[in-house]
């Protein structure tokens, strides 16, 4: 692979313009089906570039104290991340085939997946903020409690899949939610995407009423408009990475109707997750750390991967 | 127009602060913000970190304890930022005038963009005040 199509899929075709064009609109019908929830019309179609661009426009400011260089790279690191594990996905599913990738693709988008959440804590604690520190530890707290479920989860298509950690084998070599153990494992993937992309009830990292917008609370202008960015691109990527491992992903094997159907996919999982956060109220973050370890999520989990050791 | 007041224009954020009002003005603000009124139409939005605001909505004649503080704030908001003055009190002062605790109205504090007179404002007055501006911005 020559290293400038390399630069072609990380900064343009699945890469980075793909996924912003396709953030947006996943930020807005984020917004406009929670505002048919709550009854109103919602904002325009173009609302989340008006944001963007505004954002891209205003002043930096470094609070006083701060560490400036860690304060600044945070979003960046976060943002760059995002758009790695969207190509690392979409290269899998555009062309699925079991030499595509490389052996061990599913660790290394398992971890891309993680460093926003990584990128937020240090953001939040180089801003010399109390509210921010405290939000960040929360959101490590969180993390500690959603990605031993996650992982757990995500063992099933591997042993599913007959043992590979390629993505493109995973692709092939299943369709998960045919077994009992696949559609267990996926339950607690979803909750455990909630989690990740920090919407409510799972949102106590950055809760409005209480932190302001926790970790973010010091960002404005441009910083602020990558880390927005950044969690758009997190509402795509993450159903995308699910129904990549769970649920047979968007193949382009089937033509036309393979796509329709498997963005019919994204969209019911992006549903999911926007009917989820429009109809529960915010939970401890000790609650969230008992949920998540708890027998209903890394219970179901571990249940799921003895089943699919039994081979059900 | 630039590209950058025009993206402003499109999406103000606002950010709500109380510099002593008697509370009547802040419930119609928010009033101004319930679904009824759906103001995200707009893209206006309430924020929680004046870091993330475009414009601060001002209620209340501002008291001695407030002036600093209004002042601050003001300083803390990055630009362009607006300021609106909302109600009697934040334009003149109200029936505070004579008030020995008063600092004066937000004007003599920070530069207000737009004044909305009443006691209180109806949610539609505070609309419609927010539109003129953006429009004398564009």
């Amino acid at each position: 692979m020559s290293p400038l199509w390399m630069a072609f899929l990380i900064l343009v075709f699945p890469g980075f313009a793909f996924t912003f064009a396709f953030a947006m609109a996943f930020a807005w019908i984020d917004r406009k089906v929670t505002a048919r929830v709550q009854w109103r019309v919602g904002p325009p179609f173009l609302q989340p570039i008006y944001d963007f661009v505004k954002l891209l426009g205003k002043e930096v400011i470094v609070p006083l104290g701060g560490a400036k260089v860690l304060f600044l790279l945070a979003p960046l690191l976060g943002l760059s991340a995002a758009t790695l594990a969207s190509t690392l996905v979409w290269q899998a599913n555009l062309w699925p085939r079991p030499g595509r990738g490389f052996v061990g693709d599913l660790i290394v988008a398992v971890y891309l997946l993680t460093i926003p959440s990584l990128s937020v804590i240090l953001g939040g604690f180089a801003s010399n903020n109390r509210v921010a520190s405290l939000g960040s530890s929360r959101e490590m707290k969180m993390i500690l409690s959603y990605e031993l479920p996650f992982i757990v989860a995500l063992i099933v298509p591997i042993v599913n899949a007959g043992g590979s950690i390629r993505l493109g084998e995973i692709l092939l070599g299943q369709s998960a939610v045919s077994h009992p153990s696949g559609i267990l494992a996926f339950i607690a993937a979803i909750l455990c995407m909630q989690a990740k992309l920090g919407l409510v009830p799972f949102d106590a990292a950055e809760a409005e009423t209480e932190l302001m917008s926790g970790p973010f609370v010091e960002y404005s202008g441009a910083p602020l408009a990558a880390i927005r960015l950044t969690r758009s691109m997190m509402l795509f990527v993450m159903p995308v990475f699910l129904i990549t491992v769970f649920w047979g992903g968007i193949t382009t094997e089937g033509g036309v109707l393979s796509v329709i159907v498997g963005s019919l996919k994204v969209l019911l999982l992006l549903v999911i997750v926007i009917l989820l956060r429009n109809t529960s109220p915010r939970i401890r973050i000790d609650q969230a750390i008992r949920f998540f370890w708890g027998p209903f999520v890394t219970g179901m989990a571990v249940l799921a991967v003895v089943l699919s050791l039994l081979g059900a | 127009m630039s590209l950058k007041l025009k993206a402003l224009c499109k999406s103000p954020w606002i950010f709500h602060v109380n510099t002593g009002a008697c509370n009547n003005c802040d419930i119609e603000l928010v009033d101004a913000l319930t679904p009824r009124f759906d103001v995200e139409r707009f893209g206006i939005l309430l924020v929680g970190s004046i870091r993330h605001a475009d414009a601060l909505v001002v209620t209340g004649g501002v008291t001695r304890q407030a002036a600093p503080r209004l002042k601050r704030l003001y300083e803390q908001a990055p630009k362009p930022r607006l300021v609106i003055a909302c109600g009697s009190c934040a334009c003149s002062k109200g029936i505070f005038h004579d008030g020995y605790h008063m600092a004066g109205p937000v004007d003599q504090i920070v530069p207000v963009d737009i004044y909305i007179p009443g006691c209180p404002p109806k949610p539609e007055a505070i609309i419609d005040g927010v539109v003129k501006l953006l429009k004398k911005v564009a």
